[in-house]
């Protein structure tokens, strides 16, 4: 790690005052803390928030509040998250490992880094970590690397699973930026896609903060899975994975929400799928077109054209374990 | 070093020739050391482990793992992998199992740390150490402290209803050596009290 400066602050208005251009923000720490050991993070100064958000999960008019001090592992046990937005708790508990899931919080959870190899191997070219200088993976070893969405600058993913959640329910990001100003950010705009600016992964102003996410209340808690495939059962980052939730009413798809991990610089929604389920029954037929219809949509680079039927049958997969709950 | 009179002479005059370089020479060379050698900043930590308060000082990079066991001595928690990946690491901050080497002391400051050291009561172990060596649930050892921890969050958060939810809760710690069918039997014999 290079030197840096540690100080903490106790309210939103001195951090973002006494933040500097060479300074992160640090709450959970559990990306940022390796990244800065592999020398890939730099920042000359740090400065410790986890006690000016808030960490508390909150019922507002419309639905529901995820303060960003909020750990991941709080998100698995809230009763309130359990019975009214299950995909939440389905997706984080596959994330990651209990330990981290104790230390990670929601807001840091956004903005956590890819692990394309590339980006953590400081040897090699990346245009994420050093603009510019190229994509090792768009040759190279691109088992892991995006099917959609990518540009010849980066083929990296998204590494998050509660993002792949909050994309399906169309969470909003509440910000506030350096001058104080509160705002909302919806979640399909918040993280970018690679474009010639890899090295940005998201529309969060430069010294502006998450303080919430906001989820609606939604009839999409009675019927919603969360399927990750993987190389190993636990602990390990998606080949693939998969958040669907139906509103079934009197045997017909009311609407649908299909979103992917593993496939692309952001949390993947598969919209023309969901607008063929939209008015269908709920059957194994129509399942099997919708996942088609999104394995249709991408395009795999030359090492993982196997996420292609991995990603038809994890489609099909998750919308029918829809059903079993 | 040996000091001699011609040692003597020599650092001398070459803090003599320093002494003589222009100002801007000098804050040249202060500014590329600087740059390759950025100077460390450092903190005071107070910080209570296994309910024993420390005030320490240390630099801002240090890990609570680093902390731990090279300031404070307590060489329970291992440092495997250093990135978080292995689990060897695992402490308790106020009551959850965390990672000692992906937080840093600084941020652990002010808060209540256990450790290893700090289940047992005197030579009365914790019965999750106990297990362990009734059911032979450690091999070399090296990952049997985190283990312990984590096991011990297991059985107190209750996932302990089926092997499977056992496994996956303690996926975090990565050994798999002979001895994990002996931890997962060490769980399931602490959960049973």
């Amino acid at each position: 790690m290079r030197p840096f400066s540690f100080n903490k602050s106790a309210n939103i208005t001195q951090a973002l005052t006494i933040k500097k251009d060479n300074t992160q923000f640090i709450a959970g720490g559990t990306n940022l803390v390796d990244l800065m050991k592999k020398h890939i993070a730099q920042p000359e100064n740090l400065i410790d928030i986890t006690d000016v958000l808030s960490d508390k999960i909150e019922n507002t008019d419309n639905g529901i509040r995820i303060g960003a001090m909020v750990r991941n592992s709080a998100l698995t046990t809230d009763n309130k998250i359990l019975s009214d937005y299950p995909l939440i708790a389905k997706a984080v508990f596959a994330g990651a490992s209990a330990q981290i899931r104790n230390m990670a919080s929601t807001g840091g959870n956004l903005l956590q880094r890819t692990r394309c190899p590339y980006f953590y191997d400081v040897s090699t070219p990346c245009n994420k970590r050093t603009p510019g200088s190229g994509c090792s993976a768009l040759q190279g070893d691109n088992r892991m690397s995006a099917i959609i969405g990518y540009s010849e600058h980066c083929v990296a993913v998204h590494p998050s699973d509660l993002c792949v959640a909050l994309a399906a329910l169309e969470a909003r990001v509440n910000i506030i930026d350096k001058k104080q100003k509160a705002s909302v950010i919806p979640f399909k705009d918040f993280h970018r896609l690679p474009g010639s600016e890899p090295h940005l992964d998201h529309n969060l102003p430069s010294h502006a903060l998450i303080t919430s996410i906001d989820i609606s209340r939604n009839p999409f808690n009675k019927h919603c899975a969360y399927l990750k495939l993987r190389d190993r059962d636990s602990y390990a980052f998606a080949l693939v994975s998969v958040a669907a939730a139906l509103h079934i009413e009197s045997n017909k798809i009311m609407e649908a929400r299909l979103a992917s991990g593993g496939v692309a610089h952001k949390p993947w929604r598969w919209l023309a799928s969901e607008a063929y389920l939209k008015g269908k029954e709920p059957s194994i037929e129509h399942f099997a077109k919708a996942a088609a219809i999104a394995a249709d949509e991408v395009k795999p680079l030359a090492g993982n054209a196997f996420k292609v039927p991995l990603l038809k049958g994890a489609i099909e997969t998750a919308l029918q374990n829809c059903l079993r709950n | 070093m040996k000091s001699s009179r011609r040692s003597f002479l020599k650092i001398s005059g070459a803090l003599a020739a320093l002494a003589a370089l222009p100002s801007s020479v000098k804050a040249f060379y202060k500014d590329v050391k600087n740059f390759i050698i950025p100077p460390k900043h450092t903190t005071p930590i107070s910080i209570t482990v296994n309910k024993k308060t420390y005030k320490v000082t240390a630099d801002t990079r240090t890990t609570l793992l680093d902390l731990l066991r090279e300031q404070l001595h307590l060489t329970g928690a291992k440092k495997g992998c250093d990135h978080g990946q292995c689990g060897a690491c695992t402490v308790h901050i106020k009551g959850k199992h965390v990672l000692s080497c992906l937080t840093l002391a600084a941020q652990a400051a002010g808060k209540e740390v256990t450790t290893i050291e700090g289940l047992a009561e005197g030579d009365k172990l914790h019965p999750m150490q106990k297990a362990f060596i009734e059911c032979d649930g450690f091999q070399c050892g090296y990952c049997t402290p985190g283990q312990i921890m984590s096991a011990v969050a297991c059985v107190n958060e209750g996932h302990t209803k089926s092997v499977a939810a056992i496994k996956e809760f303690m996926s975090g710690n990565l050994c798999r050596c002979g001895a994990y069918n002996g931890i997962v039997e060490s769980i399931q014999k602490v959960a049973a009290l």
